[in-house]
């Protein structure tokens, strides 16, 4: 998938602006996510991948995006990134490494970038 | 009579809960932000406040899309810090002020703020934080206030205007002078200052702006107003719009506020970390 066909709603680059329409698109997917917050919820996932996102409902896009651990892709499938924290945060994903994925650089350089920001 | 004594800013990076919990207020990459707190703690020691409205966002566990809030204000006997699902460890419950709370609620619908009330309400990073950011051991320091959350929505468009944000203070304050008890109020401002999580653009950190809102805030809040909510998104980045919760605190401590203290970091997590002490005229 590449940039532009990303619909970001905005006219800021890079951006998606999570509005009405993001937040029905992304329904089920960011209930999914939002039932992370609750341990079993977790297990419950971690066990059965596959029958979980069944049973929150999740469309095709969704699920895909899911099964590639990819951001970007979820975004664009509606998830809104406060929920995706908690999906992230199943496989340890801390909001770097999440960073480092969605812009294409090393963890490493992403912390970098971040670092230069205060020169 | 209630009275306001200062404000708080603080940023409430989840990372900070961890590096709280690992204590490494001496590892070079936190010193520069924990550096930031001492200065506010012993200025809440010498005031030891009653009660701290802790004005935060919500990120996804007391509230969701089903139903989203644009102002929540708490009305619980206690705020239950549950589990957020990454890992940060879990505080004991902070007392709540249900007096206080339905008395902010009342004025405040009276003054034709549509809130919503809530009687139970799931405290996350946002709002523990900060706590134990400036009361260490939070909640179980000796010198704990008892706490009203105010959450407002940033997660989902449209988030309030700025104007709206600073309005809603001014209201806040209007209710807490109007309290008949003798209590002496702080004002917590939490989140921010700039950064992204989210999408291609994601650890976009803007210090000249951070450091115009920081300077302007102490002085000029009205003109902060001017900026249109999606020039914050831009300036600030998606998440940075946290700011919001810096002009409700605002609001609420009146026109005349002097700065005792600040700090500014970058980075902590993705974020630029602002630190702020504003006292209220006397
Ligand atoms: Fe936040």
């Amino acid at each position: 998938m590449t940039a532009s066909e990303f619909d970001h709603h905005t006219t800021i680059p890079g951006t998606t602006l999570f509005d009405g329409e993001q937040a029905m698109k992304g329904y089920q997917l960011n209930k999914m996510c939002y039932s992370f917050n609750v341990a079993s919820a977790r297990d419950e996932y971690l066990a059965d991948p596959e029958s979980y996102y069944d049973k929150f409902k999740l469309n095709e896009d969704q699920k895909r995006a899911c099964r590639n651990k990819n951001v970007l892709e979820m975004i664009a499938a509606g998830g809104n990134i406060y929920y995706l924290a908690k999906f992230a945060g199943m496989f340890k994903l801390d909001v770097q490494d999440v960073g480092a994925q969605q812009t294409g650089i090393t963890k490493e350089a992403f912390k970098e970038k971040l670092r230069k920001a205060g020169d | 009579m209630a009275r306001i004594i200062g404000g708080l800013t603080s940023s409430h990076i989840p990372a900070v809960g961890n590096a709280i919990a690992n204590e490494l207020y001496e590892d070079p990459y936190w010193k520069p932000f924990f550096e930031g707190y001492p200065p506010v703690r012993d200025w809440l020691n010498d005031h030891k406040p009653d009660v701290a409205i802790n004005i935060y966002n919500d990120h996804g566990l007391g509230f969701f899309l089903d139903k989203m809030p644009t102002f929540a204000i708490g009305a619980a006997h206690q705020y239950v810090n549950e589990d957020e699902g990454w890992g940060i460890p879990q505080l004991p419950p902070f007392p709540g002020d249900p007096k206080l709370s339905w008395h902010i609620i009342e004025s405040m619908v009276a003054d034709e703020f549509d809130i919503t009330s809530c009687q139970e309400l799931a405290v996350d990073h946002g709002f523990t934080v900060p706590m134990q950011l400036f009361w260490p051991g939070a909640p179980h320091n000796p010198d704990m206030p008892r706490t009203v959350p105010i959450s407002a929505n940033t997660v989902q468009h449209p988030i309030p205007t700025l104007n709206r944000a600073l309005d809603f203070g001014k209201a806040l304050r209007k209710a807490i002078l109007s309290y008949p008890e003798d209590v002496k109020v702080v004002i917590l401002g939490t989140g921010g200052l700039s950064h992204q999580l989210d999408g291609e653009r994601a650890g976009f950190i803007n210090k000249e702006f951070d450091l115009m809102c920081m300077e302007k805030i102490v002085t000029a809040p009205e003109e902060l107003t001017k900026i249109s909510r999606h020039e914050l998104v831009e300036k600030a980045g998606a998440q940075g719009t946290e700011f919001l919760m810096w002009m409700m605190m605002r609001g609420a401590l009146g026109d005349k506020v002097t700065a005792l203290h600040q700090n500014y970091h970058i980075p902590i997590s993705n974020t630029g970390a602002g630190t702020m002490l504003l006292e209220c005229a006397a």
